[in-house]
């Protein structure tokens, strides 16, 4: 495989297949290890029901108390804009839109690229920013693990690879595009195994800790 | 002679890994908002007070031993492992630097509970040995005399005459068939008497029946701030055993925080099924009374009143209005601090901190917060519902010299009930 | 027979081809090369020259469409003449005799120009270790005729995608093994002018510049032409503007199809295509596959055929991975299943024989 076209045949073929099955496999397997794990008995009588607190607090959740906002607003704002902005790219993004109906058989109307690709170019700024205060910030010198900085790199190369290739930096475009759907099978290959699970965990998460909370009469 | 070993400590953190603990920790990004919610760290700056770190031996025995990749890894031997080292540097992370206040579980983006966590790891902590002195102290009092303090039932009988001859009031004890067994806190009797003065003299203008007993009167709970399930355990059933064997419908905790988690949330987890009667707190049960007409006051505070809410009655137990309905019956110039309620910010000491001696400077440094708090409203006295709270504020604010009086709550409406 | 004296003007004045037009030609050529307008006269005198080159041409496992793309026009246009100016001394299609006739005359123009004649090839092979029987002419295998041939070759030149890449024949599951040129000749120069069929004027470029410079062209990683290859579809589409601007056919009536909207939903291979089907167009200028409603195929690329299918768009998998999804996480179910459920019983075990901690124990440590 020495030519870029077989290079993105391989990764949009067996490549692709791989890392769906890896991603499919492991993410199934940590979703049951917490369901199955599951919770013990509560015998202590509620002041209210678990599911309405536990969605509540899946929703509210994403928005930062005032308190929170004024003491860590560069995490709550630059937080805010590379998610949005990732989302957008992904999910908004027409080429993307084609993948995911090809995928699950629907999608939705997609951004005019121009307006993707700003806020790509955001995003890659923003991401920029967050790696800069997780080497700066005292709080996050002190917790992040090597699987921070490797999870940070390949967030932060597919959306650099997929800008690249969008604006055709890198000859031949298979070449280009090739390596943005590597860093994105790399992406779902690692996300059962790191910190990324957060994305489909955080919910389930959220859901335990309103419910917890609920029980006892308080809107977490 | 069996002893607390590692191995034992880690069969403890095993026993506490549960759904919601493998959620948390699948979904922690080490973004560190955690620490920007935690007194210790705002008011020392050290980020090892960071509270997802505080639970790390947690975390390692569930990512080594209860995910797949982490059993992979274990297998070859490339895991962190928890070691005695280990446990010991954390131990003043886990109880100096902490009061399982909650205020980390409600900033947490991604939602993870980590007081509950630091309390699960807790039980960790004291199965391996490594808790503070201060806190197995207490714990091995309240086991062997019922009281973490080392109180006797023969003390209190001299308050209870104390009481009676100054109200002219019978304050009841070992009564069949009442509604509501009241419980005491040590420290409340130690040093806030007026507290069992207070509530004789409103039971009776609101004709609650109820009683004290013998065979229990403490409510706190130093299983739980130890965080040891057995001997919490042990102290939850004599409470159950004292209320079944008089007949009484509710039980009254008293103004302490940790007690009222104890009793009203954990009490039946550890006794392994529910209570046969209901569980209220002092305040939630005054506010019913304010409610149904049956606590008739007069005359207010002038002073201008601000408030502390305890952080396992307001963000804990949802205990928040009432205290506010309270104190608005009996003070005309009440004004909150500016963060209250389920945000409220803890006054450090409790958890279990005021009983660690060595936690005395973190401590106090964790109180400027609280006073940060206190200064922007500028109180002439401060209110609140927890001994440990009102202890802490009255030397906290003594250290720093600020001239505010602190009042418990039940005294403050006992002060304002209608003379017959 | 197989060698004449006159040389390419003297063949072209004979045709009537003006002075002028020629000259035009000449610059259209300089052009299309990216040459500067001064090299035109020299292009013009070493054209005028150049002796009538002999060409063998080899078709292999091939359609035709590459010569009739070559042949295809309505008036002679000098490309036309071009080839008709080369000594065309084989080939299957275009050369009057047949049989053992028509194998004499190769050999024979083989020897006479050994070293010099250029080698055409089209159609891909079946490789060395195929069956030879799949393709076979005169009955010799296509291997052994272009190892033949190649041998006293001055340069090669694979025209079409299938002598360029292996095409049709290659794709999925290639039964006859066939390969490309390029994949059998190390030791001469291989043009690749790949396209299915390849656009008649980027042969006639070639062709004009070795004509001229008695060089190939400046080529690109896959060997071909980078004059015309070294630029995407993509990136010379006039319908580019509405890709921009986020404006997309979804089928082929509606009403942005008919607005002449960008293709890329409905599969365009555009943008990893290189060719200079935009600029140059097909039918001497008449239109080409986009220009009249239809997405590029990307056919002058390698394995187009097996790129994934032409209406899906470029960003779709080749594979519907479905049924590995599905496979992979009911897998992931059973696998995480069990495992947790151990877990669970280990837990509650744990539980079960969890040693209580005593006042005597925790007195220890005081």
């Amino acid at each position: 495989m020495n030519d870029p076209m077989d290079f993105l045949l391989w990764t949009k073929g067996p490549a692709f297949e791989w890392a769906v099955a890896i991603f499919a496999f492991g993410l199934l397997v940590r979703v049951l290890e917490i369901f199955i794990i599951g919770r013990r008995p509560n015998f202590a009588e509620p002041r209210a029901g678990e599911w309405g607190p536990g969605l509540r607090t899946v929703l509210t959740r994403s928005i930062a108390d005032g308190g929170t906002f004024q003491r860590a607003p560069f995490n709550v704002v630059v937080g805010w804009i590379w998610h949005i902005g990732f989302l957008i790219a992904l999910l908004l993004f027409i080429p993307h839109l084609e993948l995911i109906k090809s995928l699950f058989g629907f999608a939705w109307p997609g951004l005019p690229n121009p307006i993707v690709d700003l806020v790509t170019a955001v995003t890659l700024v923003a991401l920029v920013a967050t790696l800069v205060h997780r080497l700066t910030h005292p709080v996050k010198k002190r917790i992040s693990t090597f699987e921070d900085f490797l999870v940070w790199g390949i967030t932060f190369l597919v959306v650099l690879t997929g800008y690249l290739a969008y604006h055709r930096l890198i000859n031949p475009y298979p070449l280009a595009l090739g390596l943005h759907i590597l860093s994105a099978e790399i992406f779902l290959i690692l996300l059962p195994f790191t910190k990324l699970t957060h994305i489909f965990t955080a919910v389930i998460a959220r859901w335990y800790n309103g419910a917890s909370f609920g029980r006892r009469g308080v809107a977490s | 002679m069996s002893e607390l070993t590692l191995e034992r400590g880690l069969a403890a953190l095993r026993a506490e890994v549960d759904g919601p603990v493998a959620a948390f920790f699948s979904s922690c990004v080490h973004c560190g908002i955690c620490a920007t919610a935690c007194p210790f760290y705002v008011e020392t700056g050290d980020p090892k007070y960071t509270p997802i770190l505080k639970v790390e031996p947690l975390r390692r025995v569930w990512s080594s031993e209860f995910t797949l990749w982490g059993r992979l890894m274990s297998t070859l031997g490339l895991t962190k492992k928890v070691t005695d080292e280990m446990l010991a540097e954390w131990e003043e992370l886990v109880y100096d630097s902490c009061s399982m206040c909650g205020r980390c579980s409600l900033v947490c983006p991604v939602g993870n509970d980590i007081q509950a966590m630091v309390r699960k790891t807790r039980e960790g902590m004291v199965a391996s040995g490594h808790a503070p002195e201060g806190l197995i102290a207490a714990s091995v009092r309240a086991v062997q005399t019922g009281s973490p303090m080392g109180l006797q039932w023969k003390t209190l009988q001299v308050q209870i005459e104390h009481v009676q001859s100054s109200t002219g009031l019978e304050v009841p004890v070992d009564k069949q068939g009442v509604d509501y067994l009241a419980m005491l806190s040590s420290m409340e009797v130690i040093n806030f008497p007026e507290y069992l003065e207070a509530i004789t003299k409103i039971f009776h203008r609101a004709g609650v029946t109820w009683t004290l007993s013998t065979e229990c009167f403490e409510a706190t709970n130093a299983g739980i701030q130890i965080g040891n399930k057995d001997v919490a355990a042990l102290l939850v059933q004599r409470i159950v055993d004292a209320a079944v064997k008089l007949g009484v419908k509710t039980v009254i905790s008293p103004e302490c925080g940790h007690a009222f988690t104890a009793i009203r949330w954990e009490g039946p987890n550890l006794i392994g099924k529910p209570y046969p009667f209901e569980v209220v707190h002092i305040i939630e049960l005054l506010d019913q009374l304010r409610a149904s007409g049956r606590l008739k006051t007069e005359g207010k505070e002038s002073d201008r009143l601000s408030m502390h809410d305890p952080c396992n009655l307001a963000r804990k137990s949802g205990v928040i209005d009432q205290q506010r309905n309270l104190v608005n019956l009996v003070a005309e110039n009440f004004v909150d601090l500016k963060e209250h309620g389920k945000f409220q910010w803890c006054c450090g000491a409790g958890g279990g901190v005021s009983s660690n001696e060595r936690a005395d400077a973190i401590k106090m440094a964790a109180f400027k917060r609280k006073k940060a708090q206190i200064e922007e409203v500028s109180p002439e006295r401060m209110v609140t519902m927890c001994a440990t709270c009102r202890t802490q504020l009255e030397e906290g604010l003594e250290e720093f010299n600020m001239d505010i009086p602190v009042v418990g709550l039940t005294e403050m409406i006992a002060d304002h009930l209608v003379e017959k | 027979m197989t060698q004449s004296n006159k040389t390419l003007g003297e063949s072209l004045r004979e045709h009537g081809i003006s002075r002028r037009g020629f000259l035009k030609f000449c610059a259209a050529t300089a052009s299309m090369m990216a040459l500067p307008p001064s090299l035109i006269p020299s292009i013009a005198a070493a054209l005028e020259k150049a002796r009538r080159p002999s060409v063998i041409w080899l078709s292999f496992q091939e359609c035709t469409g590459c010569t009739e793309s070559l042949t295809r026009s309505h008036s002679p246009t000098i490309e036309d003449l071009i080839l008709d100016t080369i000594s065309l001394d084989y080939h299957h299609t275009l050369q009057a005799a047949s049989g053992d006739a028509a194998e004499a005359a190769r050999t024979e123009a083989m020897k006479a120009n050994h070293g010099q004649y250029l080698l055409i090839v089209d159609g891909s092979l079946p490789g060395p270790d195929s069956n030879p029987g799949y393709s076979t002419i005169a009955g010799h295998s296509n291997y052994d005729i272009l190892m033949e041939c190649v041998e006293g070759a001055a340069a090669v030149i694979a025209v079409g995608t299938c002598a360029s890449f292996g095409g049709l024949p290659a794709a999925d599951p290639n039964p006859t093994g066939a390969v490309s040129v390029m994949d059998l000749v190390k030791d001469k120069p291989v043009v690749n002018v790949s396209g299915c069929p390849p656009v008649p004027m980027v042969i006639s470029g070639v062709l004009a510049h070795y004509l001229t410079f008695a060089q190939l062209p400046e080529l690109d990683q896959y060997h071909r032409p980078k004059a015309f290859f070294g630029q995407s579809i993509h990136d010379r589409c006039y319908r580019r503007p509405f890709y921009d601007k986020g404006l997309f056919a979804e089928t082929f009536d509606d009403a942005g199809a008919r607005a002449g909207w960008c293709l890329y939903r409905l599969g365009c291979k555009g943008p990893s295509t290189y060719n200079a089907c935009a600029t140059m167009r097909w039918n001497s200028g008449t239109s080409w596959p986009i220009e009249s409603g239809h997405p590029c195929l990307g056919c002058s690329e390698p394995r187009f055929w097996d790129a994934g299918g032409f209406y899906n768009p470029l960003s779709v998998p080749t594979t519907t991975s479905g049924g590995t999804l599905l496979a992979a996480g009911v897998t992931g179910a059973i696998v995480g299943g069990a495992v947790a459920a151990l877990a669970r019983k280990q837990v509650k075990a744990e539980e079960a024989d969890r040693q209580p901690v005593t006042v005597d124990e925790l007195e220890q440590k005081l």
